[in-house]
């Protein structure tokens, strides 16, 4: 496997549309819970043991082999929110536009056959790794680290947050990070026995909340 | 060299930049409009929907800075029917969402078809930025800059991409000339000078002839486009 | 009605005497416990109850049905659970019959002599055309408490679920026990929701944070299982600041509600159950 093909993969110029979205902190920062780099910080860490470890577990889990509509299903059931799982699909459909002009497999192309609409985002972006000859390890990486990534860069641009700060906070969660990867990979590989409901399922109420508050917004700078 | 392209650019088969649908047929002309905030991009589109909406198939993406403000115009000005209009969410950076990262636009072009079927011309509409922003290729097919004579009338001179190697230049809003002191001809000789033989068009949406020159301009390209 | 006069009757769960102390130098054990409930419909178009089995703290009482509806509420005999409990429900409805589930008081999860955990498993069938409507009071996390609360429910084809759960971390003043709770849904065989709410002392960082609970300290959940739902799924909007009603993907809505107390969860609850349930 090639270790440049992970930093490809996770370059936040990898064009699959991530940019535009911010992780549930545009909705954070207009309620006043995110407000400077410390409260960036709180909700970075919720986020990566919730949201980010499901993606994670779901990212590696597509990049071991598991079946990717059952991990789609999975991922339908741990993203009650229709905004959110309407967000992830857009995503998932964007890096799969990508990923197959990138790494060209035919497990990229099955999947954009049998989900024209999109599939979740971590579940193509495991396939995505795979394609590139990636591992589960990868892939949960490129997870966690969108999972905290994607709100900072939002709280640069709508809070005026000083850049140095936000990429301090995510170098102060970079431990935390590998921690949620390896318990993410850990499940994953119980799949094979036990099934997607291996896989973890943590719940963010205000993240779910928040989204469809956010989706009713009439303006807004980012999808979600 | 282009003989190697099939294998060389395997990608091209997947992100819709090729000039053909997946069953054959020549997929819909996308034009870009992009400029400076204000030079009257959405007040320019909405014109072209209008001059063109009973003889063209069309649709349009808009990629406003505060997203659906634009669409919302449109919407408003009742230029085209809601479900032809699509606004796209840019983060906050609308240069990244027409040039960097086009994922979310293709992703736009493509529901459009999907949701009202074949199209012949697709517009795509720029948050306003600056004079640096301009459209990939993989995304449009031709692009239009607008800028206005009240933003200056050494913004020709000043150049930057969008000027020098766009499609199209619009200077806009030339009623406003006299009142803002820029001088016409000044403009079109900088332009001239910047763009050589690319064309310039000088419109005031408020005259007679309003957007007709920019509306043949896009017919051309849309008889070409057929009958390459 | 028969429901109020439980409520009178149930004992207050905090009342349940501490252990002997000698019962510390024995292995420390839990106590486990099954409730089990299940729901027929007879010939005449009604819905019995055939098994109605409590055990220890889970006392199962039989209330007055209503229409061709069976009820029954969960009776809090003895403070549970503590650390090292396991309790379980199984309450199922056979096809077409309609049950309908409540407790009569608050349940506390409280600290055990040993710092174990507490497990409380609920299990809930729904079958082909039958209706379940699980409605307990509220879960109180105590502080000191760990309790681990799993609910698995399965519905049928064309069954309907109504759901409704709500944690509140921490008794007035103190800090709120450890409190893991799942829910797990299939519906027609299919996964409809898996969900996992980690909070209290020990579970990771930022549970209480902006993402996640943000120092509010109660939440609730009610999920609606109708088969209407298929074709015309509910409009996913606001309820109140924190707290939102969404389609599941599936015949299903969710109504999830975070708010600094109890009473303001119920409420937003009952007002989207009223509208759910039209």
């Amino acid at each position: 496997m090639s270790r440049a093909a992970l930093l490809v993969l996770a370059d936040g110029r990898f064009p699959a549309g991530g940019h535009a979205h911010s992780g549930g902190a545009e909705e954070a920062v207009k309620a006043g819970r995110i407000t400077d780099a410390e409260s960036l910080e709180r909700f970075c860490r919720g986020r990566l043991h919730t949201t980010g470890l499901v993606a994670a577990g779901l990212a590696a889990a597509a990049a071991l082999g598991t079946d990717p509509l059952a991990l789609d299903e999975a991922a339908d059931a741990r993203t009650p929110s229709a905004a959110l799982r309407a967000a992830g699909r857009k995503l998932g459909r964007q890096l799969l536009r990508a990923a197959r002009a990138t790494w060209p497999s035919p497990e990229l192309a099955a999947l954009a056959a049998a989900r024209p609409r999109g599939a979740h985002q971590p579940v193509v972006l495991g396939l995505t790794a795979r394609a590139a000859g990636l591992g589960p390890e990868d892939a949960a990486y490129c997870a966690v680290y969108e999972s905290v990534s994607g709100p900072a860069t939002a709280t640069v641009r709508l809070l005026g947050l000083d850049p140095f700060q936000a990429t301090a906070v995510l170098a102060r969660l970079a431990p935390a990070m590998d921690e949620t990867v390896r318990s993410a990979v850990a499940a994953a590989r119980r799949v094979p026995d036990e099934g997607v409901d291996a896989l973890p399922r943590a719940a963010a109420p205000l993240l779910e909340i928040g989204a469809e508050a956010h989706a009713a917004w009439p303006v807004r700078l980012f999808a979600s | 060299m282009h003989l190697d392209h099939a294998t060389t650019f395997p990608e091209r088969h997947t992100h819709s930049a090729e000039p053909v649908r997946a069953d054959g047929t020549r997929r819909a002309l996308r034009i870009g409009l992009g400029g400076p905030v204000g030079s009257g991009k959405t007040a320019t589109v909405a014109a072209l929907c209008r001059a063109l909406r009973d003889t063209v198939s069309l649709a349009v993406v808009t990629n406003d800075i505060y997203t659906r403000e634009d669409a919302d115009f449109l919407l408003r000005e009742a230029v085209l029917p809601p479900e032809r209009i699509a606004a796209v969410e840019t983060g906050a950076c609308p240069h990244t969402a027409i040039r960097d990262d086009i994922s979310a636009n293709l992703e736009a072009v493509e529901d459009l078809e999907d949701a009202i079927g074949p199209l012949q011309l697709v517009l795509v509409e720029s948050g306003g930025d600056n004079l640096t922003a301009t459209f990939s290729k993989g995304l449009v097919d031709a692009q239009i800059f607008v800028i206005d004579v009240a933003g200056g009338d050494d913004i020709p001179r000043k150049g930057g991409p969008g000027v020098t190697t766009a499609d199209l230049l619009v200077v806009n809003k030339t009623d406003l000339a006299p009142h803002v002191g820029s001088d016409l001809d000044r403009m079109a000789r900088d332009a001239k000078e910047q763009r050589h033989e690319l064309p310039v068009v000088f419109q005031s949406l408020r005259s007679d002839a309003g957007v007709a020159e920019v509306a043949d301009w896009v017919r051309g390209r849309l008889a070409a486009w057929t009958a390459a | 009605m028969m429901t109020e006069v439980l409520r009178e009757e149930a004992v207050p769960l905090l009342s349940r005497p501490a252990p002997a102390p000698a019962a510390a130098d024995l292995v420390p054990t839990g106590i486990e416990a099954t409730a089990r409930i299940t729901a027929r419909r007879d010939a005449a178009g009604a819905t019995v109850l055939p098994v109605l089995e409590g055990e220890g703290p889970l006392a199962v009482r039989r209330l007055r049905a209503v229409g061709a509806e069976a009820r029954a509420a969960l009776v809090g005999a003895m403070s549970a659970p503590l650390g090292g409990d396991r309790l379980a429900v199984h309450a199922e409805a056979e096809a077409g019959a309609r049950l309908r589930l409540t407790s009569t008081a608050a349940t506390i999860a409280l600290p055990g002599q040993h710092g174990q955990p507490a497990f409380y498993d609920v299990r809930l069938t729904v079958g082909r055309g039958a209706a379940v409507h699980w409605l307990p009071e509220q879960l109180i996390s105590a502080a000191g408490s760990d309790l681990h609360v799993t609910t698995d429910a399965e519905v049928a084809e064309g069954g309907v679920l109504v759901l409704r759960e709500e944690q509140v971390l921490g008794r007035t003043g103190e800090p709120p026990g450890r409190l893991t709770s799942r829910l797990r849904v299939r519906c027609a065989g299919r996964l409809l929701l898996d969900q996992e709410l980690c909070c209290g002392p020990g579970a990771p960082a930022g549970w209480d944070g902006p993402a996640v609970l943000a120092g509010l300290r109660a939440l609730g959940q009610l999920l609606v299982v109708r088969p209407e739902f298929a074709d015309a799924p509910v409009q996913p909007r606001m309820l109140a600041d924190h707290a939102s009603v969404t389609p599941l993907a599936g015949p299903a809505a969710l109504v999830t509600a975070v708010a600094p107390d109890a009473l303001s969860v119920r409420k937003l609850l009952d007002e989207a159950m009223t509208e759910l349930l039209a």
